[in-house]
């Protein structure tokens, strides 16, 4: 923090702050959050925004620029100062600014600058430089300490901000300009092992010696030293996070050797299922599946991780998180329409103790809060429905959080392939190049350390969700035209990545001095592998460029031409007509050596805890209410709300459902096209806890999950695809590796028995977060995003109860299945069996439970998932308004010794099971639907408000109102 | 007869468009969507039109506050022209974003005592009612209740109720004082307001606490319509949340509401 007597800049100064007695709501928040930090002494807050305008501008056109556009008439209040001029003091207040650092991205100051010009409010300049500022305004007697917390804590993130405290010293001006330079070599061709290791380290190449040893090889072939442009290139290139050398390499595991692992399990099951209505898979930048055969529409979908950026600037990092994997689906063949986002999180727990945080990491709710925000003002922005995710919580996230964005997306099926011939321009579209987000594929494919937030602030990328709006209007009209051969985006890596993936089959040749930039002085590496954001590049044929160009700045999108694809194999750079690389294609794509890596896999050797009876009267109720109270199980309603799930207009089955929108979908479904009644549903499966104890079943899990949510709102199983994304701990340790190896194996082995085809996936290894010599890795966590077809979305199903009289089914076995359950993670209970569904029942029971709904027979559908049946009832019975009454005293129950039948019918989160709701009349054919499965009736809807569960010999197990069951899930999990 | 043509009108941000669009056609309009720089280069293409839709969005980011960089433009380059197509029977629209737009830009203004004549730009410093922050200061998505009442808007009736989602961070209406909603009651502006079932906490019910629980008011003239929540989203038999509860629907809610708009609006005479 700078609390040192810099000059005051040299602009116009205009703060505005809400007009006492306007009511601030910003401000109570930021209240709120001080009591939260548990800082008392401040007796009222005060939030205003604040600009830095041109010094050129008369006193006049800076007082007009503040009234007319920077504040409101009846809300506002307006302070002007004049360049230099000091700002007045005001009482005792203590006063934070909070400005973004020179060259980090300002989408506010962009849309003033345009603003002004449009409106000819900016005097007679040319793009007048324009900043922004927050100014906090603290009253009371916090201590110095107190206020610089807040101030670091709360109002600013140093990574990418500069915290002013008691100074008025704003930083105004485009960042200072490095020393420019050409084509530098790099000597590599007579270093030692330790000095190739150190110019890895040091530059952030994130190469091990393996890898650098082979460059020296292949330069030492050529006969001469590489420049940085060419090591960098490869260093993208090469990365974890582009190449996926884990997933590819040659693992050896309990005398087995397996080359790519991606290739014998995830890929093989596709590859054998080979699905007719697979349009696209693996390949591209999104997997395509078929949807509207009558209208030539199909469905694609990716779910990218963003982890590390999240972890080090929660805001920026999950927000650029979803505007890449938008940009995904932009860039999946010719291009898709985004139709819907999904989100899901995991975080450390939102009440740990501040003292339990680890040096370096901001507190979990901190972190939370920030990847939410950021995904809503970009999701939202960007005009896409989030309409599906999740929360996980484990204290071992706590220094690396987890985020998972995904994009739906529409695309005729003519748009699904693309290529590039030589002599297509290299034609990019979208933001400017700046200095943003250096190393960013480098840096998430390396541990996190208590100091990453310092050495890696250039790798966080600010997101502009406006600036990717204009590029997604733009490259569909561009699209519909035929304008373009083939498009890719920019993401990790920037232009090295995707120039690299486009001419990876002819060549390039870039003119890397023709890349619009956001300020001078960028070195020719820079502009290479920036990610700053919202860039995509095509391959646009001459004669086309034109109209190309005047699609996308009829929007307002800025383009340039900067090359052309070649025949020559051959990558070649141009900086101010100097050649600042020139590599093959082929070392640089397929010369990455693959050495082997050892995996092992010992399970956690916990004794079998066992389940005992709930004793007391009231012990169930107890039970019940705190598993609905747990984190993974509450009501994520404050988050969900924060997007807009209604955009576009084609929701049919809301995250929310029931007389109170209370009720937790199980998945969501979409009409996506007017044309036809036919819909998509979307949904996920994760469980990190199941993941610790056996990799293998969690996987299974996981899947079953996906899929049965999936079919509870009436998915189609036949035509239903999934995705992966695996994050894991470091690789390199044999036993993270082994967990690894036994996940994708259990991935082949459910993908085959489901018939359910992967269509897409991503990995993000290397989740583990080092202070000092301790070292913390992150669970296990495979995601699983399933996208279904839905036949017919009038027959689409919600979970909450629909009327008092109807019977209530279980569908599916249960066993003795509480490892990594809610249940035992309540009771602090370790160990025990994780479920795993039976894969020659479970795809019979998807099918024919879908037929059921499909045929209309059932009036709710509630998978069973955490919290085993006692959670499903509950939650049915609150959000129909309506109670039930259970009886399980006829159900077949044969477990383990030492696992109390009652209680483990109640918490068990055995696989492959549903509550389903059945009318009178409809009783037999949904019998007949279901026969020779298992299928028992257990009660009935009832109008008295409360859920009751008889056990064995019909004695009362649990007997507790629904406004008690609503309020725990309601409570449990408050942001 | 010819129906009436609807000019969308969309930039940077705009995200609500393809479904006004898609609301306006199953109502029994002629719609063309348009870039906002295209009118704002040649106003007169308003003439050809009945209607004119902001639709919702976050216009160039929402930077700085809701809808106000657009509502500028607006005001600066199409205000005089937007005035004489509303007193020439055009009808306007603004939803959510569009809503803020319209607001930014004085089109709703209540009636001045000495007022300036009809037409005439007038700076944004004199505007006296505006959308604040939400009093959650959160971006809420639910589902709400409208209603009208009392109103001069020329397509709304009376006790009219539509069910529709809102889904927005500064959709608070507030008034300069006292005086400016009295003469926005006066002058029958009050268009649509939330329902809230039950006295006391208003909330959710009206998300985000506007005054007198308003969502929505109308020019003097009830030809130009604001409102926050979302009728185009209510559009289809399955749009409504609790469709699976209910008994068979053939529309909607709001797709009424669009139909009457169309019926209301005739094509505009050069």
């Amino acid at each position: 923090m700078d609390s040192t007597t810099a000059p005051l800049p040299d602009a116009w100064r205009v703060e505005v702050f809400r007009r006492p007695p306007v009511d601030d709501p910003e401000a109570n928040h930021l209240l709120g959050a001080v009591k939260e930090l548990g800082i008392e002494g401040l007796s009222s807050a005060r939030v205003g925004h604040g600009y830095l305008l041109p010094p050129a501008l008369s006193p006049e056109e800076a007082g007009r620029i503040a009234t007319e556009l920077l504040a409101d008439p009846v809300l506002d209040e307006i302070t002007l100062y004049a360049p230099r001029q000091e700002p007045k003091k005001n009482s005792s207040a203590r006063r934070v600014l909070v400005a973004k650092k020179a060259g980090v991205m300002d989408p506010v100051a962009m849309t003033i600058t345009r603003a002004l010009e449009r409106n000819d409010l900016g005097g007679d300049q040319r793009e007048p430089y324009v900043s922004t500022f927050t100014a906090y305004e603290l009253e009371g007697d916090a201590s110095n300490n107190d206020i610089a917390e807040i101030a670091r804590k709360i109002l600013g993130n140093e990574t990418i901000e500069d915290v002013l405290l008691d100074s008025e010293s704003l930083p105004y001006g485009p960042p200072a300009e490095g020393p420019v330079h050409g084509r530098v070599e790099v000597p590599i061709l007579e270093a030692s092992d330790e000095a190739l290791m150190k110019l890895s380290t040091d530059g952030c190449l994130s190469l091990n010696l393996i890898e650098m040893l082979e460059i020296k090889a292949h330069y030492k072939e050529a006969g001469r030293e590489p420049s940085a442009c060419e090591l960098e290139t490869i260093a993208q290139t090469w990365s974890e996070h582009c190449k996926h050398k884990t997933f590819a390499g040659i693992i050896e595991m309990d005398g087995e050797r397996i080359d790519n692992l991606l290739k014998t399990t995830i890929k093989r099951a596709t590859e054998e299922l080979d699905k007719p209505w697979c349009i696209s898979v693996f390949h591209d930048n999104a997997g395509i599946i078929e949807f509207d055969p009558e209208s030539g529409w199909d469905l694609c979908f990716k779910v990218e991780t963003h982890n590390h950026p999240s972890a080090i600037d929660p805001y920026g990092g999950a927000g650029t998180g979803i505007g890449g994997v938008i940009r995904d689906i932009l860039g999946v063949g010719l291009g898709a329409r985004p139709i819907a986002n999904t989100d899901s999180f995991f975080v450390g727990p939102l009440d740990m103790p501040r003292e339990d945080v680890p040096k370096g990491s901001m507190h979990p709710r901190r972190i939370l809060r920030g990847i939410v925000a950021g995904v809503r003002d970009y999701g939202n922005r960007m005009g896409i429905p989030t309409v599906s995710g999740g929360v996980w919580v484990d204290p071992r996230y706590v220094g690396n959080p987890l985020v998972y964005a995904g994009t739906v997306g529409l695309i005729p099926r003519s748009c699904a392939d693309k290529e590039v011939h030589p002599g297509d321009i290299i034609f990019v579209a979208g933001g400017r190049t700046g200095r943003d987000g250096i190393h960013g594929a480098t840096f998430s494919s390396a541990e996190l350390t208590e100091d990453s937030d310092v050495v890696s602030s250039a790798a966080v990328q600010i997101g502009d969700a406006i600036t990717e709006k204009r590029v997604l209007d733009a490259l569909l009209r561009a699209r519909d035209l035929g304008l373009y051969r083939a498009v890719t985006d920019c993401g990790a890596g920037g232009f090295s990545s995707a120039v690299g993936e486009m001419g990876e089959k002819c060549g390039a040749d870039v003119t890397l001095d023709s890349v619009p930039l956001k300020y001078a002085g960028l070195s020719p590496e820079e502009v290479w592998i920036s990610e700053a954001q919202e860039r995509m590049v095509f391959a646009v044929p001459p004669e086309n460029l034109e109209a190309c160009r005047a699609v996308f700045e009829a929007e307002g999108c800025e383009t340039a031409d900067i090359g052309t694809f070649t025949d020559t194999g051959r990558l070649i750079l141009r900086w101010h007509e100097e050649v600042v690389a020139d590599m093959s294609m082929s070392f640089l794509h397929d010369g990455t050596p693959r050495p082997t890596r050892k995996a092992e896999w010992n399970p956690p050797s916990i004794k079998d805890p066992g389940l005992e009876r709930l004793s007391d009267a009231g012990d169930a109720n107890d039970a019940l209410v705190r598993c609905l109270a747990h984190p993974d199980v509450a009501s994520k309603e404050w988050i969900v709300r924060q997007y807009d799930h209604e955009v576009q207009g084609t929701s049919v089955i809301k995250p929310f459902v029931g007389t109170r929108a209370d009720g937790p979908s199980d998945a969501a479904v979409l009409r996506p096209l007017d044309s036809t009644d036919a819909g998509c549903a979307i949904s996920c499966g994760a469980n990190p806890r199941y993941g610790v104890l056996d990799p293998y079943r969690m996987a299974l899990a996981v899947i079953d999950e996906a899929l049965r949510n999936s079919v509870a709102v009436g998915g189609d199983p036949d035509h239903t695809a999934i995705l992966d994304n695996f994050s894991w701990g470091n690789c390199d340790k044999p036993d993270r590796l082994g967990s690894l190896v036994l996940a994708s194996k259990a991935c082949y082995d459910a993908a085959m028995a489901y018939s359910t085809p992967f269509i897409s996936g991503k990995d993000s290894l290397n989740n583990e977060y080092r202070v000092g010599d301790e070292t913390i890795s992150i669970p296990p966590t495979l995601l699983i995003s399933a996208l279904a077809k839905v036949q017919d979305v009038k027959r689409a199903m919600t979970m909450d109860l629909k009327q008092a009289g109807n019977s209530i089914y279980l569908v599916g076995n249960t066993s003795a299945e509480l490892g990594g359950s809610v249940l035992f993670d309540v009771n602090g209970t370790a160990g025990g069996t994780v479920p795993a569904p039976d894969l020659a029942l479970a795809p019979k029971l998807m099918r024919a439970l879908a037929s059921a709904i499909a045929g209309g027979r059932l009036r709710a559908c509630h998978d069973l998932s955490e919290g085993g049946l006692a959670v499903a009832a509950a939650e049915s019975a609150f959000s129909g308004d309506l109670g039930a009454e259970l009886d399980l005293s006829s159900l077949s129950a044969d477990f383990d010794d030492g696992y109390d039948r009652d209680a483990t019918l109640l918490f068990s989160e055995s696989c492959t099971r549903w509550i389903v709701e059945v009318a009178p009349s409809e009783e037999d054919s949904f019998r007949s639907c279901l026969e020779g499965l298992p299928v028992q009736h257990i009660g009935r809807v009832t109008e008295s408000p409360k859920l009751v569960i008889r056990g064995a010999e019909r004695a009362t197990l649990l007997d507790i109102s629904i406004d008690d069951l609503r309020a725990a899930h309601q409570s449990g999990f408050q942001g | 007869m010819t129906s009436p043509l609807a000019i969308v009108t969309r930039t940077a941000g705009t995200n609500c468009d393809a479904e006004a669009v898609r609301a306006l056609e199953l109502a029994g309009a002629r719609v063309e969507l348009i870039h906002i720089q295209q009118l704002l280069d040649d106003p007169q293409r308003l003439q050809e039109a009945g209607m004119c839709i902001f639709p919702g969005g976050f216009s160039y980011g929402d930077d700085i506050a809701a809808g106000r960089v657009l509502g500028l433009e607006l005001r600066h380059g199409m205000y005089a022209e937007l005035r004489r197509f509303i007193d020439a029977d055009g009808l306007v629209l603004g939803i959510c974003n569009g809503f803020q737009v319209l607001i930014e830009s004085g089109i709703l203004d209540p009636p001045v005592s000495e007022s300036p004549k009809q037409g005439e730009l007038k700076s944004a410093a004199g505007r006296e009612i505006a959308l604040h922050a939400n009093a959650s200061n959160r971006f809420e998505c639910r589902w709400i209740e409208l209603e009208a009442a009392d109103t001069a808007c020329v397509w709304l009736s009376d006790g009219q109720s539509i069910p529709c989602p809102a889904a927005h961070a500064e959709g608070r209406f507030v008034v300069q004082n006292d005086a400016v909603l009295t003469r926005l009651k006066d002058a029958k502006q009050i268009a649509l307001r939330y329902v809230v079932p039950n006295a006391g906490d208003s909330f959710p019910a009206n998300p985000n606490g506007s005054i007198d629980n308003i969502a929505g008011i109308c020019d003097p003239s009830g030809r130009a319509l604001g409102l926050m929540p979302h009728p185009e989203r209510n559009i289809l038999p399955w749009n409504h949340p609790q469709w699976t509860r209910l008994s068979p629907r053939s529309e909607g809610e709001g797709l009424s509401f669009f139909r009457q708009m169309v019926q209301a609006a005739s094509p505009v005479s050069v």
